[in-house]
């Protein structure tokens, strides 16, 4: 009874959310004694596939049907579910993708699902998994009560460490047929070269501190120097200084990056219930009292205004110091 | 056009998360509740927007215990036609999907639209659960959503950005922000929801999962403060000691 990890790609390159997914697998199939294997639907770069050996993948299974490259939640989910039907656990990333296929997998399969887990199963005794409740203000165990289990992995929640091997990437059909794709893609519309906000290590973020939209260049400079994704506070994309797809928080996204920088965020509940996850939180505000700092590792109380410059300047000189 | 809107009850933001009996159960005395954000926002005023349009009917349906009828109330007093409750606590996000697909499944709803997650188990599951469990097209994460000709055309976020899909009625979307402008109940709202009908149906038991233990994240450390002319050092710690730069 193996592991299955699902695979995607992006632009040819396993995306990174996926990586995770490959080595939770791997892990996971070492507590239980057994292999990890690969599902990967639609086109994807061989060499990029058999790397998912170093990650401790043995094997992936691999159906290159174009039709999975434009995404349907009920197709990928019936493909997942056949070439699953020996395995035991399936991992997925709780990204966007993931949000839509793994509640399918679950009833699919009749396998209990932890929605956005943060930490390896327990596998001694009964199968439990952890995972962020209450906007991440406390950590459930749950327990998977059926023989079959289904794990989406928050993202950016593990480190992944990579080893020696290469997988062997098999060619299959998952038995999907063209009536199974229902969605029909009419247009998508992508940022071009922006780095995706869910996605990114580094998020550069501010808020009505920085009273209107014209001053955001300097936060703009700041995250394309330092190659981090940008996002905002609610009420910034209410009013339309920034677009919406930076709204953090609990009417927004839900980020764990690795660096978090809040500039003019008063730091509300329903705001760090979207930002709490992330390892280290920096924040940069004119009020020493502004609840952000009780979240904070780094704090600076200051002005926007000079201190976004001088740290521009300061990250310069590092980059330039470090190459 | 026949929608039906299944929403939730969950504690406010700022309600204090703590626990008893060994961790094992969410303590909920002096916590407000208030129906969930998503759902009372976005899913359950895009489903009046469309009937208000297309002629048809909005019920809301919610998994809960007789207390949360005044929740159930405010749905209706927002605009919904009329109500249902499943007569359960709500444990298991499988067990709540499969309560919603058992009665929507002969009613013959055009569209079944969720919010895209509760704001206190955070499952982002349930859409996705009745679509598979009904068979139809699912969109997941919909900032928008327009019906016309059997069709719904929907802008669904992706890593990045967002695509609009288009899918066949009936289908299973899961709203989120931009769908829809909050509304507030008015006085005539208010009492018409007194008289507006409220099932109470059985549900069945069946979970997949269970919470075993509750805990609380480690307590954070203590804020490094920087001076604000100084910022070589914030860049210093970030590399030296943070090692996220
Ligand atoms: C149900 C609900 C859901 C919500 N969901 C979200 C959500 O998902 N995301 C979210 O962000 N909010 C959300 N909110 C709103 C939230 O409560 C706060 O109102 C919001 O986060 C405040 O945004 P802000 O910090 O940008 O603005 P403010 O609270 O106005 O704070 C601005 C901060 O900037 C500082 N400042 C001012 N000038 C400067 C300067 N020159 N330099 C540096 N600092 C300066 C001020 O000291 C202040 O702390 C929600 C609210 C509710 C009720
Ligand atoms: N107890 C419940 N009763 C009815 N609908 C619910 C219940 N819990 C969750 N939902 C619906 O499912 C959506 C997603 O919730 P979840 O998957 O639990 O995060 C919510 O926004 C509601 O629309």
């Amino acid at each position: 009874m193996s592991v299955i990890a699902y695979i995607e790609s992006n632009n040819n390159r396993v995306k990174k959310t996926s990586l995770e997914a490959a080595y939770y697998a791997a892990q996971t199939a070492k507590l239980l004694g057994t292999e990890a294997i690969a599902v990967a639907l639609g086109t994807h770069d061989a060499a990029e596939l058999a790397a998912l050996g170093q990650l401790g993948i043995t094997k992936v299974l691999h159906d290159a049907n174009a039709r999975f490259d434009s995404f349907d939640s009920g197709a990928v989910c019936k493909a997942i579910a056949t070439l699953a039907a020996n395995s035991s656990v399936v991992v997925l990333s709780y990204n966007q993708n993931g949000k839509a296929i793994a509640p399918r997998v679950s009833v699919r399969m009749k396998a209990g699902l932890i929605p956005g887990a943060t930490a390896l199963p327990e596998t001694n005794g009964d199968f439990v998994v952890s995972k962020n409740v209450f906007s991440g203000k406390a950590i459930a165990h749950y327990q998977i009560k059926t023989d079959k289990k289904v794990i989406a992995i928050t993202p950016n929640s593990l480190q992944i460490v990579r080893g020696e091997g290469s997988a062997a990437v098999e060619a299959v059909s998952s038995g999907v047929s063209d009536a199974d794709f229902v969605t029909v893609i009419k247009s998508e519309e992508k940022a071009s070269g922006k780095i995706a906000l869910t996605e990114a290590e580094l998020v550069v973020s501010a808020g009505r501190g920085l009273k209107g939209p014209e001053n955001w260049g300097m936060i703009e400079e700041l995250a394309n120097l330092m190659g981090a994704a940008t996002a905002c506070s609610r009420p910034v994309a209410d009013v339309h200084w920034r677009p919406h797809e930076e709204h953090v928080g609990q009417t927004g996204f839900t980020i764990r990056p690795n660096l978090y920088i809040a500039v003019g965020i008063s730091g509300a509940i329903q705001h760090l219930a979207g930002v709490n996850g992330s390892k280290t939180i920096v924040v940069v505000n004119t009020d020493p009292e502004a609840p952000f700092f009780k979240a904070a590792d780094y704090g600076v109380v200051g002005d926007a205004f000079t201190v976004v410059p001088k740290l521009i300047e300061s990250y310069k000189k590092f980059k330039a110091s470090s190459h | 056009m026949k929608i039906l809107v299944p929403v939730s009850k969950v504690p406010d933001t700022t309600s204090k998360v703590a626990f008893t009996e060994g961790n094992t159960k969410f303590a909920t005395d002096n916590v407000t509740y208030i129906l969930n954000p998503t759902d009372e926002w976005y899913s359950l005023v895009r489903a009046l927007e469309i009937v208000e349009k297309e002629g048809g009917s909005v019920t809301v349906i919610h998994q809960g215990e007789a207390d949360s009828e005044q929740f159930i109330r405010k749905a209706l007093a927002i605009g919904a036609n009329d109500a249902v409750r499943i007569d359960a606590a709500a444990t298991d996000g499988y067990n709540v999907a499969l309560n919603i697909a058992e009665y929507a499944k002969d009613k013959g709803f055009d569209l079944v639209i969720t919010g895209k997650e509760t704001i206190d188990y955070n499952g982002f599951q349930i859409g996705g659960m009745i679509a598979e469990m009904l068979n139809v097209p699912y969109v997941s994460l919909a900032s928008s959503l327009e019906v016309a000709g059997g069709k719904a055309t929907v802008s669904r976020d992706i890593e990045g950005g967002k695509e609009i899909v288009e899918v066949s009625l009936p289908c299973v979307i899961s709203a989120q922000k931009g769908m829809a402008e909050q509304r507030i109940p008015n006085m005539k709202g208010i009492m018409s929801a007194r008289t507006k009908p409220l099932a109470v149906v059985p549900a069945l038991t069946e979970t997949l999962t269970s919470i075993k233990v509750y805990d609380l994240p480690a307590a954070k450390t203590a804020v490094k403060l920087i001076d604000p002319e100084n910022m070589d050092e914030l860049i210093n710690l970030l590399h030296v000691e943070a090692k996220v730069i």
